[in-house]
């Protein structure tokens, strides 16, 4: 793309009428000749912000080969042309004196780097990678009476990154797993893990729901994010929204810039979210409040319940079936009644004391306004204010949104907590419809994609599971236990055997199950994941590490404890742009390096401006960028390492004849690397992503479908007899031709288009605004002129509207169940078509209890005033003696709450970028006054910071915005600490000590997310 | 003269997030420094010879103690239509624009700092390395190229509005009786009537408070008469000053920035 001077009128003229309302800059030839300009004569490239998951479309101009500008893309529907200002100092991640450009080899014992080749390196990290998996390969293993192939290495670790590319998530799934790798993850497990059980159980999908773009249609919008100071850039459509007159209100522990934007602050306790929400649930249901309607036609609420099920309102805090000696649920009794046709018996007058509404009445009986006061400190006229607003936002004319991010999902309750948010939204009928939805706020730019893709240990490409040995051992046995009988998910062996099509090609016959032998399989469910892992390396049971784009010594939990891990492990890959704390730990300050045997290999990698590739936004947007300039030095794209190792790993294992090898060997690895790099086609591996035919496909009359590798339409395509090879099933359509990428789109909005379907490609099938179908009534109607999106035509026979309907196109609202077919089992009226009964889910099951419950975070400072059960009581509590000890309030008396800021990011970028680390003066503490009065604090003092973990040394930041809580009529001081720092850095602002290191090794029992926004902590003045 | 161009800064909308000091930076390809401990999130107390834009941090509270008000304003160079700078400068190097804008021509520039305190906003700042004062100048590149200023598109929320004064003023009026229907009594304008103080700002702002509240001078006054008088004499030795003394200026602030 070269830029004319029409073009800079085109842009100027953008810039200044969104900037102004009426201004257009139109300058005479002369003046604008009269003063010459450093893009002039560039190219500008399309370009993605490579920080955060609003997505930032940017234009990266090039003149004689070198970057000389980057800024946003005034033509972007999302953004409008603005960056903040992570987005605005990208150009720092290319140009910048700390990129490390040359291959660095750090030899066991070793005091400094050495520069080596990068072919040695290359081949060296080969042959390590084959020694560590056959030292700790596990062909089989004796499940019952059987051997079951299990194909599984749990000596390697390897951890992708949500700051890397859809196709090299993509990459490193299928290399890894065919490898064996079980050991398998991306920073998405520290920060939204909880996100894809919690939306993917309510709603059938793991993903936000609706579209940034579309919050400005919201009447009152409640972020329990700090939404404008984490996601700044997609605020503008909440500034929107509040010009228009929608209300914001605010929930978070602290005041920060999003409340300062707000009309109402609502402060609450850490950890306490499932009260807050509940007590909204129960009010919604107390006062009539909530969308009875909606709620009747297309949620689960008027299902009847097996009344076996009990709740924790009958049990004192426990759901039936709990085994205290296992510490986990026997789910037998929570179930639906079901009618003679297996379906469940339904009252749509939720009057039945058994349907799932009144259930859900029942359990949230507890949750009232002075429950609300005494659990979260939130007093209780402010909560009956803010229920008020919040449910009066309901009904056909209003709708109401609500964002969450990471102060739900990281606790031990992280699933449930985001569960207890869907669930209000169902409740208020907000969901699939203008102006509604949940807005779940990825931290990283590829958090959403590296999900999709797969590089996380329990799932494969596309959200199916990753086999367990014991429930899994066959493919039959696979398909049956995780295929539903209704619901889109009908179609899963489609899904999977083109997956295994793709990664096994030839090799995958019908014969052979597909080769699902190939693919390893889990011992078990609570293994792992990325706490699990570490804590492997802590032991010496992974021996092997190889990271890409995320920097763990600073950003997991219990970082200090990580930290040894790394210098425990045999050998480490680290591919980056600058030198992490990751990649030199065994040189950390205070630690003696020649006391860690870490064998480490730095490979220089490339970010987004300097590759080809498609990063998947918040809203489930790709966006490809184009490479604009050559990496610098020996720095490649991470395809490239990644196809490079594939390649160079395969030849190692070229000669054998071992059966365990054939995953390997089998595995389909072209990507026709080009060029001196040797870079590899990524088109190619968007082709495969999209799905494509294995051979000729002809339909039942004989009429040509698709020729042998043609790309596919659409996932509605995919066959599970062989004929289809798919690598992410719900990206099918990006590539719907040969050289036609829907990623790489960049149309601007047309009028009467204002979700933009011409701009890159939404996952499924460029729908915006998921569960559409519920922005009809059930007759297919709209519910409102006010808040329409899609609505059946019944003379075109078809639904039509403003959005790609998220359901069978022609299927009528009073068409019946489907007996047959890709939508077994949905109906007219069944707006979530993900689930298996078509519906919303109040009720799903989920490990720690079908409803959200309220339990007291690990390290609290009130007993649960709830029931008499303190912890969430399948929580994983990781055994690691010492260093792990939890604290109590009598030692630790203030409650320590983590967080990040808008000009920082993750650990590995922003403090080697100097115009972002130049805005704060260094790490700190925020403070409250009464409560450094109390110690004798003043603003900029240096204090510790103590938890049983660690001690951190940080400034004193004493601020009006922090406010002690009254929790159970006591009062309780708050800390807030910003993670960012460590001991790298540009500059003396950039360095500082980890917060991490304070926090404890605790995971939600469904995703193992860590616990790091509610701790105890104790503080203390430096003398 | 083409019609005046102005930025208008909204602060009711700022989120604070500082793209726009970034992007500033990226644009003008400005230097970073160390931060300096502010007590709040701002970087610097003042503008800097690296820093042009600058957003301040204020914390309001009520007369309990409780927090009231995070406001956060994003400062730049006003582009005075009476430009103190511009009076003080001995040597013609601070010049007006046909778009109303205000610069500093570098090369003439000889740095002996008079505008630096005829500046009634503090925004003219020193730069060591070269010798001279530089500050904002509305992206002059870009805005003679019709394209807007970095920080303005770059603002998230369009808290920072660029176009021809006339319009921006106008747009500025209605914003501000959205706001007082709001309930945002105390919403008013800085710098916007061109008939008031400095004949009106080129840079003008919506605040949500008194001026002083966000640390601007209530009735910004061009520097004392005196000041002026002092640089009028100078420019009589403007071009000793272009010849021989810029070089001693020059040479002098070199060392002296250290
Ligand atoms: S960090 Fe996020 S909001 Fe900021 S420019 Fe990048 S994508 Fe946009
Ligand atoms: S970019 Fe806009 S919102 Fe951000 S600090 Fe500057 S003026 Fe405020």
């Amino acid at each position: 793309m070269s830029l004319s001077r029409r073009d800079f009128l085109r842009y100027g003229m953008a810039a200044a009428s969104s900037a102004a309302a009426s201004g257009t800059i139109d300058l005479s030839p002369v003046e604008a000749a009269a003063t010459s300009l450093r893009i002039k004569e560039a190219k500008a490239f399309p370009g993605v912000c490579p920080y955060c998951a609003v997505g930032c479309a940017q234009l990266i101009y090039v003149k004689d080969g070198k970057i000389v500008d980057i800024e946003g893309d005034p033509d972007a529907p999302h953004t409008e042309g603005a960056l903040c200002p992570k987005g605005s100092s990208t150009y720092q991640l290319s140009l910048n004196e700390r990129r490390i450009t040359r291959c660095l080899y750090r030899a066991p014992g070793a005091t400094t780097w050495d520069e080596k080749p990068l072919d040695w390196m290359m081949a060296e990290i080969a042959q390590r990678v084959k020694k560590t998996r056959d030292a700790t390969f596990v062909e089989k293993v004796r499940v019952g009476a059987r051997d079951v192939t299990v194909n599984r290495c749990e000596g390697i670790a390897w951890l992708g990154s949500s700051v890397l590319d859809n196709e090299e998530n993509y990459l490193i799934a299928k290399l890894s797993r065919g490898l064996g790798l079980v050991n398998l993850e991306n920073s998405a497990r520290l920060c939204h893990s909880a996100t894809v059980p919690a939306l993917g159980a309510t709603f059938g999908r793991g993903a936000m729901t609706t579209n940034l773009i579309d919050v400005q249609h919201a009447d009152v919008i409640m972020p329990t994010s700090n939404w404008a100071e984490c996601h700044p850039v997609s605020y503008k459509w909440v500034m929107k929204a509040k010009e228009r007159g929608a209300k914001i209100i605010h929930v978070d522990p602290r005041f920060t810039r999003t409340s300062a934007t707000a009309d109402i602050w609502v402060p609450i306790r850490s950890g306490t979210n499932i009260v807050f929400f509940g007590g909204l649930i129960r009010y919604a249901i107390e006062s009539k409040k909530y969308f009875h309607d909606y709620v009747v036609a297309y949620t689960n609420a008027s299902l009847l319940l097996d009344p076996q099920f009990k709740t924790p309102t009958d049990l004192d805090g426990l759901f039936s079936g709990f085994n205290p000696a296992i510490r986990s649920y026997d789910q037998s009794t929570w179930k639906f009644e079901l009618d003679a046709d297996g379906y469940p018996k339904k009252d749509p007058t939720l009057r039945d004391t058994n349907c799932v509404f009144q259930r859900l009445r029942q359990h949230y009986s507890r949750y009232t306004p002075e429950m609300v006061e005494r659990v979260c400190g939130i007093p209780k006229e402010l909560f009956l204010k803010v229920a008020d607003i919040y449910c009066s936002a309901s009904g056909p004319d209003k709708t109401a949104t609500a964002s969450y991010a990471l102060q739900l999902n990281q606790s031990t309750n992280g699933v449930q907590q985001i569960r207890a948010l869907c669930m209000l939204q169902l409740i208020l009928g907000n969901v699939g419809r203008p102006g509604g939805g949940v807005v779940a706020l990825r931290g990283h730019s590829n958090v959403q994609g590296a999900t999709d893709f797969g590089t996380l240990y329990h799932m494969l490409p596309g959200y199916p599971a990753e086999p367990l040995q014991g429930p899994h051992p066959t493919l039959t046995d696979y398909l049956e236990k995780t295929t539903p009988k209704g619901g889109y998910w009908v179609n899963n062996p489609k899904f999977v055997v083109s997956l295994l099509k793709a990664w096994w090609g030839p090799a995958a016959t019908k014969e052979n199950d597909y080769a699902y032998d190939y693919l390893p399989k889990r011992e078990k469910a609570d293994a792992y994941s990325h706490q699990h892992f570490t804590i492997g390396m802590l032991q010496k049971k992974v021996k092997g590490f190889i990271c890409m784009g995320q920097n763990p010594a600073v950003d997991s939990p219990n970082a200090k404890m990580v930290r040894q891990g790394l210098r425990n492990l045999e050998w480490m890959v680290v591919v980056d742009l600058f030198e992490t704390e990751t990649a030199s730990a065994w040189k950390e300050p205070g630690i003696d390096p020649t006391s860690s045997q870490v064998e480490v290999f730095y490979i220089p990698g490339a970010p987004a401006a300097e590759k080809d590739g498609s990063i998947t936004n918040t809203m489930r947007m790709a966006q490809w960028h184009v490479k604009a300039v050559e990496p610098p030095g020996e720095a490649r794209s991470d395809a490239a390492f990644i196809v490079d190792l594939g390649n160079r790993v395969k030849a190692l294992y070229a000669a054998s004849k071992a059966k365990k090898d054939r995953p390997v060997l089998d595995l389909v690895w072209d990507y026709q690397p080009q060029g001196p790099k040797r870079e590899p086609t990524m088109e190619l591996v968007l082709k495969e992503c999209n799905g494509y035919a294995t051979e000729d496909i002809t339909d039942k009359d004989g009429a040509s479908l698709y020729k042998k590798a043609e790309p596919l339409k659409t996932f509605g395509h995919l066959r599970d007899d062989g004929s289809t090879a798919c690598g992410n099933w719900i990206y099918g359509g990006i590539y719907p031709e040969e050289g036609k990428n829907l990623a790489l789109r960049r149309e601007k909005a047309k009028a009467g288009d204002y979700l933009a379907h011409g701009w890159g490609f939404v996952w499924p099938a460029n729908r915006r605004i998921i569960y559409n179908r519920a922005s009809a009534d059930p007759s297919g109607k709209p519910w409102s002129e006010k808040k329409k999106l899609i609505w059946w035509d019944a003379e075109q026979k078809k639904w039509v509207g403003n959005d790609v309907p998220d359901f069978p196109g022609t299927m009528a609202p009073d068409a019946p169940r489907a007996k047959d077919g890709p939508f077994k089992g949905v109906s007219g009226t069944d707006a979530f078509i993900m689930n298996p009964h078509g519906l919303g889910q109040f009720f799903a099951s989920i490990v720690d209890g079908p409803f959200p419950e309220h339990y007291e975070p690990f390290e609290s400072p009130t007993h649960n005033l709830l029931s008499k059960v303190q912890n969430n009581p399948v929580a994983k509590v990781y055994n690691v003696g010492d260093l792990n000890k939890l604290g109590t309030p009598d030692r630790y008396p203030y409650i320590l709450t983590t967080y990040r800021l808008t000009e920082h990011h993750a650990a590995g970028m922003s403090r080697h970028v100097p115009w972002l680390s130049e805005l704060f003066y260094g790490h700190f503490a925020e403070i409250g006054p009464e409560m450094a009065k109390e110690l004798g604090i003043q603003n900029g003092d240096m204090v510790t910071v103590e938890t049983p973990r660690a001690k951190i040394r940080v400034r004193a930041l004493v601020t009006e915005r922090i406010k002690p809580f009254m929790i159970n009529d006591k009062k309780v001081y708050q800390v807030g600490i910003p993670w960012h720092w460590g001991y790298q850095g540009v500059m003396k602002s950039a360095r500082g000590d980890i917060t991490n290191d304070l926090v404890a090794s605790l995971g939600d029992p469904t995703t193992f997310i860590q616990e790091s926004k509610a701790l105890l902590c104790n503080v203390r003045k430096e003398a | 003269m083409a019609r005046t161009l102005a930025m208008f800064t909204d602060v009711s909308l700022c989120i604070g997030c500082r793209a726009c000091q970034v992007a500033c930076k990226q644009w003008n390809q400005l230097a970073p420094e160390e931060p300096e401990w502010t007590g709040t999130y701002q970087n610097h107390h003042h503008f800097t010879d690296k820093s042009y834009r600058l957003v301040r941090f204020f914390e309001e509270t009520d007369d309990k103690g409780q927090i009231k008000q995070w406001h956060m304003m994003s400062d730049v160079c006003k582009h005075c239509a009476q430009a103190g700078c511009l009076e003080a400068c001995p040597t013609g190097a601070i010049y007006r624009t046909e778009y109303g804008t205000v610069n500093i021509n570098q090369d003439i520039c000889n740095g002996c700092r008079y505008c630096v305190s005829a500046c009634p906003f503090g925004v003219v700042a020193f730069n060591h390395d070269t010798g001279t004062a530089t500050k904002c100048t509305f992206c002059n590149d870009r805005i003679h190229n019709g394209l807007g200023p970095a920080c303005a598109k770059a603002c998230p929320t369009q808290s920072i509005k660029f176009g021809f004064r006339d319009d921006l003023a106008v747009v500025a009026k209605k914003r501000i009786d959205e706001l007082k229907t709001l309930g945002y009594k105390d919403a008013q304008l800085y710098g916007e009537d061109s008939s008031g103080d400095l004949g009106g700002l080129n840079a003008f702002f919506l605040l949500l408070g008194k001026p002083s509240v966000y640390g601007l001078p209530e009735k910004p006054k061009l520097p004392q008469r005196n000041v002026v008088v002092d640089s009028l004499l100078s420019i009589g030795s403007a071009l000793v000053v272009a010849l021989g003394g810029l070089v001693a200026f020059r040479g002098r602030g070199g060392q002296g920035g250290a």
